[in-house]
């Protein structure tokens, strides 16, 4: 533990910057490198499967305006339930269908966790477009799915595309987790730190985690206001997120 | 011991659950008073910079960002830099739960008195108010069911949150969550995951109903506008 005197605090921030500065803590199996590779890739493997779970579904239901109630239900549940619960959750329930520890719990309780906002707020920003519009553009001769995919899927891209970031950021946090059920990433350094009370390892991996998730969070936040245009861009406000 | 080693088997014991009915209701007491705290200390930090930013409307802007950069920040690392500083203690836990509350209820609290209708804020003045009894007899109250709305969701998601503190060696419901993980090849592991998640749920979904109900005794005007 270190004191509270600024010479403990300067000493210790030295230490960590030491933990960075040596090669050793870069690379191998357990260096920041790899552990970074493993939690990039278990991100993007879980969000882009839950675009493709959660999305389609979402716009084509939303479309038709059916299950607006279980939309409330799904984002009040997503909320309630422990994301630490689910990734321990997953464990035993890993093992059992023979999926072993490691990559599959969780990569499961991360889909398990990122496919209801996604789909909850994709839902909300088809259901959001302006009926007039839909109405109009019926009006012009416009058939059911080219209402659907020339109306109502552009105006909503700023809201789903929002749903994906704020997924992102949140499977980031929660892959962080993985490292208690035998996951590498960079969870690793903060798990293993405080297994052996090392608080300039659980300093460094902590600050490891926070950059990428502020990173994830700001990358595709500019991805979004390159793609959407300007007139667009307001109706992504209001969009869920979940803290994990 | 005999009746675990029987059940082994299984997935789930409720010789278990009967044998520590103690143990879980003092976990979800200690539960319920980390999310109190929590909430509430959050709701007066949040209480006050809204005031700020409702004064000085530039501020808005960076309060919300810092609020925004806390809320993105994972919470294990959250509470891994706390550690070396406040070490393993209830003080960790809490610094990192009230963190997480500040955003959604500065928010809420903002957008609430901005929907106050400006007509009802013109009657009060012409009425006499001072603008501080304006703000605490007029503007508050009506936006509570806003800022109620916030606190539903502060306290939902800290009730979630609660449970990864057990890391730090507090964590209420959470504590069966990872001594479960720790014993996940039995059924008193999973056993003791299953309690502590289920009753987790139980605990935000209860208190979500409560706050409903507080919001309807306190502004029986508006049962019709509260927001979600």
């Amino acid at each position: 533990m270190v004191d509270k005197e600024g010479g403990g605090v300067i000493e210790f921030l030295g230490e960590v910057i030491a933990w960075f500065g040596d090669p050793a803590n870069w690379f191998g199996p357990a260096g920041i490198l790899n552990r970074l590779r493993e939690h990039v890739q278990i991100t993007v493997a879980a969000t882009a499967v839950s675009t493709v779970v959660a999305i389609p579904p979402a716009v084509w239901l939303a479309h038709r305006r059916i299950g607006g109630s279980f939309v409330v239900a799904a984002v009040n549940i997503g909320r309630a339930i422990p994301s630490f619960a689910i990734v321990v959750l997953f464990l035993p329930i890993s093992i059992r269908l023979g999926l072993g520890i490691g990559f599959w719990p969780t990569f499961l309780a991360l889909l398990f966790l990122a496919v209801p906002p996604m789909f909850t707020n994709s839902y909300t920003g088809v259901a959001g477009v302006d009926p007039d519009l839909v109405e109009a553009s019926l009006g012009m001769g416009m058939t059911d799915h080219e209402v659907l995919m020339k109306v109502e899927s552009p105006m909503a891209s700023p809201v789903i595309l929002a749903a994906v970031r704020v997924a992102a950021v949140q499977v980031v946090a929660t892959a962080t987790l993985g490292a208690l059920v035998g996951w590498g990433g960079l969870g690793r350094f903060i798990v293993d730190g405080f297994a052996v009370r090392n608080n300039v390892v659980v300093f460094a991996g902590a600050l490891l985690v926070a950059a990428l998730a502020i990173v994830t969070d700001v990358v595709l936040s500019s991805v979004e206001r390159h793609v959407v245009p300007a007139t667009l861009r307001s109706r992504s406000e209001g969009v869920e997120s979940v803290v994990a | 011991m005999i009746v675990f080693v029987q059940a082994a088997g299984g997935f789930f014991s409720w010789e278990w659950v009967v044998n520590h009915l103690d143990d879980i209701w003092d976990r979800t007491v200690e539960h319920l008073m980390l999310t109190a705290i929590a909430v509430t200390v959050g709701m007066a930090i949040s209480l006050a910079l809204s005031i700020v930013a409702l004064r000085y409307r530039w501020t808005y802007t960076p309060i919300t960002w810092f609020t925004g950069v806390l809320y993105t920040i994972p919470s294990l690392a959250l509470f891994a830099f706390l550690v070396p500083v406040t070490g393993l203690s209830v003080l960790t836990a809490e610094i990192g739960l009230v963190s997480y509350t500040l955003l959604i209820l500065i928010r809420n609290t903002v957008a609430g008195i901005d929907g106050v209708p400006p007509a009802t804020v013109e009657s009060a003045r012409g009425m006499g108010y001072t603008s501080r009894g304006l703000f605490f007899a007029v503007e508050l109250p009506l936006a509570l069911p806003v800022i109620i709305a916030g606190i539903r969701i502060a306290s939902v998601t800290t009730i979630g949150l609660v449970t990864i503190t057990a890391l730090i060696g507090q964590g209420g419901l959470g504590f069966f969550i990872l001594r479960g993980l720790n014993l996940f090849y039995s059924p008193i592991g999973t056993t003791q995951i299953v309690v502590g998640t289920v009753v987790s749920v139980a605990l935000a979904v209860a208190v979500d109903l409560t706050l409903v109900g507080v919001q309807r005794l306190a502004t029986p005007w508006s049962t019709r506008r509260a927001a979600a």
